[in-house]
């Protein structure tokens, strides 16, 4: 098990009910890790709408995951 | 120094003007967004944008270091905003100085472009007439064309 956090912003904070959560988890990589959380909270969006953050970098999403990541799914943007 | 900011209030728009101001440049350049009071046919009461900062401040940082490799301008500085706008209100400010004006105009269009594409920033609009909704602009790529007026 890996111990790690995750963030949330716009839709998926809303969906999940919170901004921010600390867990372990067996994810292999971030796809699996979000199938998991998307799973667990029915989050509307497909990973393919989505980007993924590593310790405020953007990732690969075939990265595994490092004890202590914070881990950010970037929802389509909008800003400007 | 830090050339972008998230901000939770109105930017001071003449210190950022005068924090530009070079006596090599001849040209000063600036784009505002504004909260429009329509967006896709729907009559907008205000939004609210959030921001996961720490990613944006580096994206941003990034992209105002591309602009000067590309175009040569001689800085430039960006605030976004976040929380509650209502129509009107400034969302974004952008501004670049350079020698010559047309580097300056071609890299605030850039840096508008990749800040519209990059930064990890949302807008729940807030309509007179029915549910709040997050607008989705998808991930583009660099080579998509995007609105922005």
């Amino acid at each position: 098990m890996t111990a790690i956090t995750v963030e949330y912003y716009a839709q998926l904070r809303e969906q999940a009910g919170h901004g921010r959560e600390n867990l372990s988890t067996t994810a292999a990589s971030l796809a699996e890790l979000y199938a998991e959380l998307r799973q667990r909270h029915g989050f509307s969006l497909d990973s393919a709408q989505l980007r993924v953050a590593v310790n405020a970098q953007f990732r690969d999403w075939a990265q595994p995951l490092a004890e202590g990541d914070v881990v950010v799914f970037i929802p389509p943007v909008a800003g400007g | 120094m830090s050339r972008v900011s998230i901000a939770a209030a109105p930017a001071d728009t003449d210190a950022l003007r005068r924090a530009l101001q070079r006596p090599g440049c001849g040209g000063f350049c600036v784009f505002e967004g504004w909260v429009r009071e329509t967006n896709e046919g729907r009559a907008v009461s205000g939004l609210d944008y959030e921001a996961y900062t720490e990613l944006a401040l580096a994206e941003g940082e990034r992209i105002i270091d591309e602009a000067i490799a590309r175009y040569g301008v001689a800085d430039a500085r960006c605030v976004h905003r976040v929380g509650r706008l209502a129509v009107g209100d400034t969302a974004v400010w952008i501004g670049v100085v350079s020698p010559h004006r047309d580097e300056a105009f071609r890299a605030c269009r850039y840096i508008i472009d990749q800040i519209k594409q990059r930064l990890p920033i949302w807008k729940k609009e807030h309509y007179l007439v029915g549910e709040s909704s997050w607008v989705a602009c998808t991930h583009g790529t660099a080579h998509e064309h995007h609105h922005h007026d």
